[in-house]
């Protein structure tokens, strides 16, 4: 029977041939991650289950990033939870504060998720992974717990939707802007329980940056995992990183799909997503004229060096409105190492930003960019539920690295073409 | 199973920022969650329920983050299940695995009102309505395995049980 690459990826993980939407399977995991927020409860789960052993040592991450540097007691207490366990069981896989960084742009920064890969996270977006032609996805900290304990844990295998993006980009459109489109079309659920399959002409002319953006938010549609048919561009992205072996995956021709969406990439402009749903997405031409307190860019999302680049390139000779925030957040150290060394940073300090360390920070209300009542915020981040960047009273505007720096420099929503 | 209680009633794409805000993530003590459960959706809402109400949602209820404390706030805050027209699948699999029970059903939201009473009988399949004069609604039958998983106690129980097998 043929199968998309969703399907292969998971039935390659168990001892069946074949596998197919609807049945509930058994599957071995390459990688099981977990963060400060969801790990301390993962382990204490572990422990109460009388686990004395992790499966394999090297197949788990901990990566503090959310609420690290901690920053305040109770993140504290939290980050040491893991810590202490990591040393216990010598996980190989533990970063430190200095190394770590968000952990969707690290761990495939460092080779340790690979194409092929089964790959679950204590985090809803480590469907991030999808975009190497991995199978990636969220789960709990109970799952992490019982993955960690046995290596294996149950899913149901998801329909596919495939979305297909025909055309050439408009300038200033990226990653970010077809997902952000892609979800304002379909909706917050609309792909509920599926996996996401992005392909066309449109897709493979993305760097390995874009598709990862995009992945990332797969969930933001409902979805339980996106992937990618790896190509050249994935190759070249792990051939330097991968310390073991990696399989590349395809969908078959006659492959069964849920659904087939096309998508006209070419009347797609830059986007922002309007609180509080990431699928109130419309073209930033039709923005109107929104007041911006504070723009945040970084995250999970949009903390790559490509995204870095984009910012600098329309921040470059400008500088932020009277009496705005610009808060740059490159996502890991070797981001952080290679803007400076580029120079991005000079550009963003003449330009009025502030530039802080990887972590999470305000993305989810952490810390580093809280909003006040009635504030609004533009952020290369991937949710703007109400509350999610600090007081309930305020707002999160969703767009691009363009569009993030551009509205900085105009201090209402703006893109690049509008300055 | 079977239970019944007083509704809650909330809309569409009710997130886990909404049922406990990621500013309150930096512990995880039951209690302490309990006490900011569903905040940004209803600041009153803890000042306002009792224990063994019932959450009803609309589409796509518990979207947004993995986070477990999102069904560890609504059990620890005493809400006995919560009943919705479909949720988001991480806090679907998250409330299987811990054991709070949640069914989802398409009609009921269009037919009560915050207040109203029902009872809901798991094994029978059927949700009613106190004083209600419709007949009562059919739930979503739930997977076997993820009966086996409730009856088991939740994911870690059933995993030590295949284990003793
Ligand atoms: S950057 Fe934001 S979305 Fe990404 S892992 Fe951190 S908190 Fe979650």
């Amino acid at each position: 029977m043929s199968m998309t690459i969703t399907e292969k990826i998971l039935s390659r993980h168990t001892d069946l041939d074949e596998v197919h939407p609807g049945m509930l399977i058994n599957a071995r995991v390459d990688i099981a991650l977990g963060n400060d927020i969801t790990a301390p409860i993962a382990i204490d789960v572990f422990r109460k289950s009388g686990g004395k052993e992790v499966f394999d040592r090297e197949k788990i991450v901990l990566v503090p990033d959310h609420f690290a540097p901690n920053k305040d007691i109770e993140s504290a207490e939290q980050c040491k939870i893991m810590r202490d366990f990591a040393r216990e069981h010598e996980i190989t896989h533990y970063f430190e504060v200095g190394e770590a960084g968000v952990e969707h742009a690290l761990l495939p920064e460092k080779g340790i998720v690979l194409p092929g890969d089964l790959v679950v996270g204590a985090d809803s977006h480590t469907c991030t992974y999808g975009a190497l032609g991995a199978f990636a996805t969220g789960v709990g900290s109970t799952d992490l717990a019982a993955a960690m304990l046995t290596g294996e844990l149950w899913f149901k295998v998801p329909e596919t939707m495939k979305f297909v993006y025909h055309g050439k980009r408009r300038p200033w459109v990226s990653g970010k802007d077809l997902i952000l489109h892609t979800i304002g079309r379909i909706g917050v659920d609309g792909a509920l329980y599926r996996a996401m399959e992005f392909t066309g002409e449109a897709i493979r002319e993305l760097t390995m940056a874009d598709r990862f953006t995009m992945a990332n938010m797969a969930v933001e549609a409902g979805g339980k995992n996106g992937i990618f048919i790896p190509d050249e561009v994935t190759e070249a992205y792990v051939r330097e990183r991968a310390g073991r072996k990696y399989e590349f995956y395809s969908s078959d021709p006659d492959a069964l799909y849920h659904s087939v969406i096309d998508i006209d990439v070419e009347k797609i402009e830059p986007q922002v997503a309007f609180p509080h749903l990431p699928s109130n997405a419309r073209g930033i031409s039709e923005a109107g004229d929104v007041r911006i307190d504070q723009s945040i860019i970084g995250s999970c999302t949009n903390g790559r060096i490509e995204d870095l680049r984009v910012a600098a390139s329309v921040l470059k000779g400008r500088h932020a409105a009277h009496g705005f925030r610009l808060i740059i957040i490159p996502a890991t150290p070797a981001v952080y190492r290679q803007a400076m060394h580029e120079g991005l940073f000079d550009v963003f300090l003449d330009a009025g930003a502030v530039i802080s360390l990887p972590t999470c920070g305000p993305c989810l209300g952490g810390y580093m960019g809280i909003l006040a009542k009635g504030e609004r915020s533009v952020a290369t981040t991937n949710r703007n539920f109400v509350g999610r960047m600090g007081h309930p009273g305020s707002e999160v505007y969703l767009a691009g690295p363009a569009v993030a720096a551009a509205t900085a420099v105009a201090g209402r929503l703006a893109g690049p073409e509008q300055l | 199973m079977k239970f019944g209680g007083r509704i809650w009633k909330f809309g569409d794409n009710i997130d886990t920022d909404a049922i406990i805000p990621a500013r309150y993530l930096n512990t995880w003590d039951p209690q302490a969650l309990a006490a900011h459960c569903m905040e940004d959706a209803d600041p009153l809402f803890m000042k306002k329920m009792r224990p063994g109400d019932i959450l009803i949602g609309g589409e796509n209820f518990g979207c947004g983050s993995s986070r477990e404390h999102a069904p560890i706030a609504i059990k620890a805050a005493g809400i006995a299940g919560v009943v919705a027209k479909s949720f988001a699948r991480i806090f679907y699999r998250n409330s299987f695995n811990m054991g709070l029970p949640i069914f989802e059903s398409r009609e009921l939201w269009g037919l009560v009102e915050d207040g109203a009473e029902i009872e809901i009988d798991a094994g029978g399949g059927v949700i009613r309505i106190i004083g209600g004069a419709t007949e009562p609604l059919h739930i979503q039958p739930v997977p076997p395995f993820m009966q086996e998983l409730i009856a088991d106690g939740g994911l870690m129980n059933h995993i030590a049980k295949g284990k003793a097998k």
